[in-house]
């Protein structure tokens, strides 16, 4: 019955201090979460306002919740990976830990912080920047949420109950098979990532659909906010990648569940295949990620030099280009593998080709910032950051793509500092851009400026001072995935300026966690829905937008067309009339999506430990909660005249008592 | 529909509108997804097709693979795509009983060429030839097995239409859902043609 599991010690991680010190703090902190919800009577305020919600802003709202806490989880790991490299032939963590711990920074960092802040930065611009009421199916949109988020959930329990995965990020065969890796942290990887993964496919179908399909009349697709384009690429991409990657889960699976041959060494596997396969997700996913990121840039880049984004159309095209290459140059991740000068020399090229669009963007940036009235506001400050960050950053990824160069490069700490060069000053600064720039949206006051630049200063000065000595690691022949070195390699001062490096961004992130909690105290309520003087739709609602986000459904003429608009008022132009008011078609509040979420990670955490008893009622639960939504007819109300009527009255007189 | 109550002609045009378009919205959210399903079974080919060879010492397709039985599931499941087609005719004939009648016969024959092979899977495994034997076998079982899940999920699919069907007549939703469900049946054929082709055909020759 109890399958994987032999003895008590099996279940719970024991003996090691620091894990013990996180598993008394998450069983203090859930107390303290249910003690608090309880003395003040919020279960139920939590169940029908969030749990239950199907709202695209509050999903939204969700999804950043929790990949701050997942930035968190990440950026532990990463210091406690810094502090043992600081010195040379340090004992502060011992190999096997170190392995566990480069595996769930990169997983985390990259699936449960990257992903979830991107789509929670989709849920809450995108359809307000088209002038929609909703996402196409914001009940799959939950659906997609709660899936990540249990999936996250069973990932990091690994931690605490039963030990983390050890395999590396995209966990390699042979060393992920039963054979090397026998424990239960490599099952938690896999169903942490699966289920996870099933809702990110779910969330790409959804946005190409409402972007497809939902604009504000007059919208032509080439007049769309360009961080609506990079959405579209980026989701374009995850509809052809991620099921790829459900695929390459799910045989490794049956290869450790079943004693299938997939990849294994012996009776016919091949190891390579999984190599193949996980890139020609990977790839992708790094662009997936990163292109949103290039949207904001886009946006913030127009909106505080106030001038037209320069170049649109190119703009777009190299978005499209890049979506198209991005799965055509997966193998220059092992050219080592050996298949040859041919296949190589494709791999380089089209990996190099990639650089010509990114640079188009770069140049297409600085035109527009050129003459502008620039404002140098937190949101500008991580775009005007990001520029040198990401060129470094493309230029190093160019050296690596040159093939036989990379036989000296690959898996060196040039490579770690070439993907951080991208993920974080392309990645992470834009989400950051993103989300200081949307935060008054979402929350009607915008976070404190003077916090925020001292953040910025830490993140930065950290960046280059934990990143740039890695480069030269890299070059003297330090290797990644290595949990210590000889005091004779000479690599101990590069380290520990790495190391400080790190901290410096760790302090820059606790400098956002209290701008976050400073402003919440002590803002100031912005009440004209325009905080920045932005330029696309969302900007003409009220902040935070009404349920129904749009009284009337804009009618739209010119690219940034809020912008075109508040000029013709300017000008003293009339405006068209709008349309009467009209009653609202919305979806009704759900509570399967998280309960089918709920069996799902039931599903997961059998499965890791081979117990049925509790896979298969977890699978009939779900297959129970499929067919429940398939018998609900009445899933919808209309919002009634007045009650709009009321609500736009509402912020009508909160924006005049102000100006 | 079922909630609004409409109080003066225009606005109930409008509602219509809005259902109009929702129901569309889905169908082109399911061509979305089966488009994800294509890609999920090309993997699923790819990797039978990089292992067909590595049989390590187990059977070998041509040592395995019965071909009455196999012609026979083809047969049977072509057959289910027609009467699926029927089942859309009937629909759009207005006529509900029909409709469900196509739905029982298509769901019939879906069950027996589930049957079928489950059978051929039973006795494979009795011949000593698993999931575990060979990465061919792992990449046989798992491609023809997920189409068998997809055509499985198909049916439990079925009796719930049906019983929809019986309950609430044609509507505009139930008649979007019919529709998507024998896409996907006819998605699940055209896999098949290409199971039966690479899988099998290639596996004997
Ligand atoms: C100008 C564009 C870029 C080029 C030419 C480029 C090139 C490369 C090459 C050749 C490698 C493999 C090196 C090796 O393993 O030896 C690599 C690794 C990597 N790159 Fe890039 N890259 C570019 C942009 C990006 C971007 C934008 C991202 C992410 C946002 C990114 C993320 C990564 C990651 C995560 C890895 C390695 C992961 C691993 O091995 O675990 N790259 N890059
Ligand atoms: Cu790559």
């Amino acid at each position: 019955m109890w399958g994987n599991l032999e003895s008590f010690s099996d279940f719970f991680v024991t003996g090691d201090p620091m894990i013990l010190g996180a598993q008394v703090s998450i069983a203090l902190a859930m107390i303290a979460i249910v003690f608090v919800l309880t003395v003040f009577k919020k279960w139920g305020w939590l169940w029908r306002e969030w749990l239950t919600t199907v709202d695209h802003k509050r999903v939204g709202i969700m999804y950043i919740i929790a990949s701050i806490l997942m930035l968190f989880r990440g950026g532990v790991d990463a210091l406690l990976m810094r502090l043992q490299l600081a010195m040379p032939d340090s004992e502060f963590l011992h190999a096997e830990h170190y392995n566990q711990i480069f595996t769930t920074h990169g997983v985390i960092m990259i699936l449960f912080m990257a992903m979830p802040l991107m789509f929670g930065l989709f849920n809450i611009a995108v359809p307000l920047q088209i002038g929609a009421r909703d996402v196409a199916y914001p009940f799959l949109n939950a659906l997609s949420f709660w899936l990540f988020f249990f999936g996250a959930m069973l990932f990091n329990v690994s931690f605490i109950i039963g030990g983390s995965p050890d395999a590396g990020w995209l966990a390699y065969p042979p060393l992920s098979e039963l054979a090397h890796n026998p424990g239960v942290g490599q099952n938690f990887y896999i169903w942490g990532i699966q289920i996870s993964g099933i809702g990110s496919l779910a969330t790409g179908i959804n946005f190409v659909v409402t972007i497809l399909k939902m604009r504000a009349p007059g919208m032509k697709l080439m007049k769309m906010p360009m961080f609506t384009w990079s959405v579209l690429s980026s989701c374009l991409m995850i509809l052809f990648a991620f099921p790829i990657l459900t695929v390459t889960m799910a045989l490794l699976f049956l290869d450790r569940f079943l004693g299938a041959h997939f990849f294994t060494l012996d009776a016919g596997g091949n190891p390579m295949m999984y190599i193949n396969m996980i890139w020609m997700w990977g790839h992708p996913e790094v662009y997936i990620v990163v292109v949103p990121a290039f949207g904001i840039f886009s946006e913030v880049v127009a909106t505080f030099s106030r001038k037209k984004l320069f170049g649109y159309s190119s703009m777009v095209f190299a978005m499209i280009s890049i979506a198209v290459m991005s799965f055509f140059t997966w193998a220059h991740h092992f050219f080592t593998m050996g298949s040859g000068a041919d296949v190589n020399a494709f791999f380089a090229v089209s990996t190099m080709i990639i650089a010509i669009p990114t640079g188009v963007k770069i140049f297409n940036w600085l035109f527009t910032m050129f003459r502008g009235r620039i404002r140098f506001t937190t949101p500008m400050l991580w775009t005007i950051a990001f520029i040198p960050c990401f060129i470094v950053g493309g230029m190093t990824g160019v050296m690596l793509a040159v093939a036989p160069a990379d036989f000296q490069f690959h898996n060196s700490y040039f490579l770690i500092a070439h993907f951080h060069q991208v993920l974080i000053g392309g990645v992470a600064f834009g989400y950051f851009a993103g989300l200081y720039y949307w935060w008054p949206k979402m929350f009607g006051f915008a976070l404190n400026e003077r916090l925020g630049k001292w953040a910025f200063w830490f993140w930065n000065i950290g960046f280059y001072v934990c990143f740039m000595p890695q480069y030269f690691l890299g070059l003297d022949g330090m290797t990644r995935r290595l949990y210590t070195y000889d005091f004779d390699m000479g690599w101990g001062p590069l380290n520990m300026i790495s190391t400080v490096g790190g901290f410096l961004m760790g302090v820059g992130f606790l400098f956002q966690v209290w701008q976050i909690a400073h402003s919440i105290k002590f803002h100031k309520r912005d009440t004209t829905g325009d905080f920045w003087d932005g330029r696309t739709l969302e900007w003409s609602i009220p902040s935070p937008a009404p349920l129904y986000n749009f009284a009337t459904d804009p009618q739209v003429k010119d690219v940034d067309d809020w912008w075109e608009t508040k000029q013709k008022l300017a000008r003293g132009e009339k405006l068209p009339p709008k349309p009467a008011l009209e009653p609202i078609h919305m979806p009704k509040n759900s509570a399967i999506p998280f309960i089918m979420s709920i069996f799902w990670f039931g599903l997961g955490f059998g499965l890791v430990w081979d117990w049925l008893w509790m896979a298969i009622p977890s699978f009939i639960g779900v297959a129970a909660c499929m067919i429940a939504r398939s018998f609900t007819y009445d899933d919808d109300y209309y919002i009634p005249v007045d009650e709009i009527k009321r609500t736009e009255e509402a912020a009508a007189a909160l924006k005049g008592a102000t100006t | 529909m079922a909630k609004s109550v409409a109080h003066h002609h225009n606005e109930e045009h409008g509602h219509e509108h809005v259902h109009h378009d929702l129901d569309s919205l889905k169908s082109f959210g399911f061509w979305i997804f089966l488009m994800t399903d294509v890609i999920i079974f090309g993997c699923l080919f790819a990797v039978y097709v990089v292992l067909r060879n590595n049989t390590a010492g187990g059977p070998t397709a041509d040592e395995l693979f019965k071909m009455p039985g196999v012609i026979a599931e083809t047969f049977i499941l072509l057959t289910s795509s027609f009467t699926s087609g029927l089942a859309v005719l009937a629909m759009h004939a207005g006529k509900r009983n029909q409709l469900i009648g196509w739905l029982a016969v298509t769901f019939l024959l879906g069950a027996a060429f589930i049957t079928l092979e489950v059978t051929e899977f039973i006795d494979m495994v009795h011949e000593g030839a698993t999931i575990a034997t060979s990465g061919f076998l792992s990449g046989f079982f798992t491609l023809v097995g997920t189409h068998g899940l997809h055509v499985s999920i198909g049916l439990v699919w079925m009796i719930g239409l049906m019983l929809q069907l019986r309950k609430r007549g044609i509507t505009k939703v139930t008649k979007r859902k019919v529709e998507v469900l024998s896409l996907y049946w006819h998605f699940l054929d055209v896999v098949w043609i290409f199971v039966l082709t690479v899988v099998y055909l290639m596996g004997v020759m």
